[in-house]
């Protein structure tokens, strides 16, 4: 076992780890800072709307905007129960 | 005219008053009349970085609220000619510092130098914001370590939503400096390369400073880096001044030094 474990692939680098995790950290900041300021608070009262009907939670909710504000486009997960 | 440029960085303590010391040095170095101006209020240091710490009277927020003439606050630099500093305040008042009386301050020194180089406190608040509004180019100063580079981001955001160039519909010239390099480690895997943080950061690279002694027996002594034209560090500085100034400069320190016989003999360091 020692001696197999001394042929395994070399383990990553930290610094490779390091790009990876900020890579996928700064895109997704990024991300965040182009929405438009309205949308956190847009994306609260389309929820409360929802909750008044259906059981979800803010989680359940998606809202994404594309890069030209164009589409807006909205996921509401709903509860298991509704479907049926 | 003189041309804005903010140091500038998010994070603090990856060398924005160092690098601020020696690209202004640097300037004036080659000629151009040059005025350091700290916004960092309340925790000034620039002046201690220039060993001109005792020579401070009036700041910037005097001349703001008029208590001082410009005249009386620039400390002119000894060792260098054509270079002022215009100290911080120490006050605490953190709304001591306001858009006009910036703009104000900002326009009267355009008229009397050529570059004006603005060291900004850390941090994306107010003090930041200021460093930065009025700026034609801004340095962004990142250490290759995960903290930094994503504040760095974070500046940039900043820097093309919040300037007055960007709400003007224009933008900042904006430049990646890398300080604190260490080749060995990023040989070793251990640090992010200069190419790791240019792929993530994707702005310009003005220049790699190594991590050096020499940073730290400069600021030892106040004086700007750059005037220790034996060291690694005030070369890459004086390279990345070149490079900003239009010219053409290969990146150096990116490699393992290897030692010669002699240095590697007697010890000597580079």
């Amino acid at each position: 076992m020692g001696i197999l474990s001394y042929f395994r692939t070399k383990k990553q680098s930290s610094a490779s780890v390091a790009k990876e995790r900020l890579q996928v950290l700064v895109a997704y900041e990024r991300n965040q800072r182009n929405q438009p300021d309205y949308l956190p608070q847009m994306q609260q009262e389309i929820l409360a709307v929802i909750a008044k009907y259906v059981d979800v939670s803010m989680d359940d909710v998606q809202v994404n905007l594309d890069e030209n504000c164009s589409i807006l486009e909205l996921n509401v997960t709903l509860p298991e129960a509704v479907k049926s | 005219m003189a041309e804005i440029i903010v140091v500038t960085s998010g994070k603090g303590g990856v060398g924005k008053t160092t690098s601020s010391a020696a690209i202004g040095t640097g300037l004036a170095l080659r000629g151009h009349k040059t005025v350091l101006v700290d916004f960092d209020v309340g925790l000034r240091n620039l002046d201690l970085i220039m060993g001109c710490e005792r020579r401070v009277v009036f700041d910037l927020v005097n001349v703001i609220n008029k208590e001082a003439t410009l005249n009386q606050a620039l400390i002119k630099d000894k060792r260098t000619e054509g270079l002022f500093i215009l100290p911080a305040s120490q006050t605490r008042d953190k709304d001591a510092l306001t858009v006009e009386g910036v703009e104000q301050v900002l326009n009267e020194l355009s008229e009397m130098f050529d570059y004006i180089v603005c060291d900004s406190p850390a941090g994306i608040e107010k003090g930041a914001q200021l460093a930065l509004y009025f700026a034609d180019t801004a340095i962004v100063v990142t250490n290759p370590e995960v903290s930094s580079v994503r504040d760095s981001d974070r500046i940039l955001g900043v820097l093309q939503s919040k300037s007055r160039k960007a709400e003007q519909g224009g933008s900042i010239r904006e430049h990646l400096l890398l300080t604190r390099y260490n080749p060995v480690r990023v040989q070793a895997g251990e640090m992010l390369s200069v190419e790791d943080v240019q792929d993530i950061l994707a702005i310009p690279l003005l220049g790699v400073i190594p991590e050096s002694e020499a940073v730290l027996k400069a600021s030892n002594q106040g004086q700007p880096v750059v005037l220790d034209q034996q060291s690694d560090a005030g070369q890459a500085y004086l390279d990345a001044i070149a490079r900003f100034l239009g010219e053409e400069r290969e990146h150096r320190f990116l490699e393992v030094q290897r030692k010669g016989l002699l240095s590697r003999v007697f010890g000597r360091k580079g």
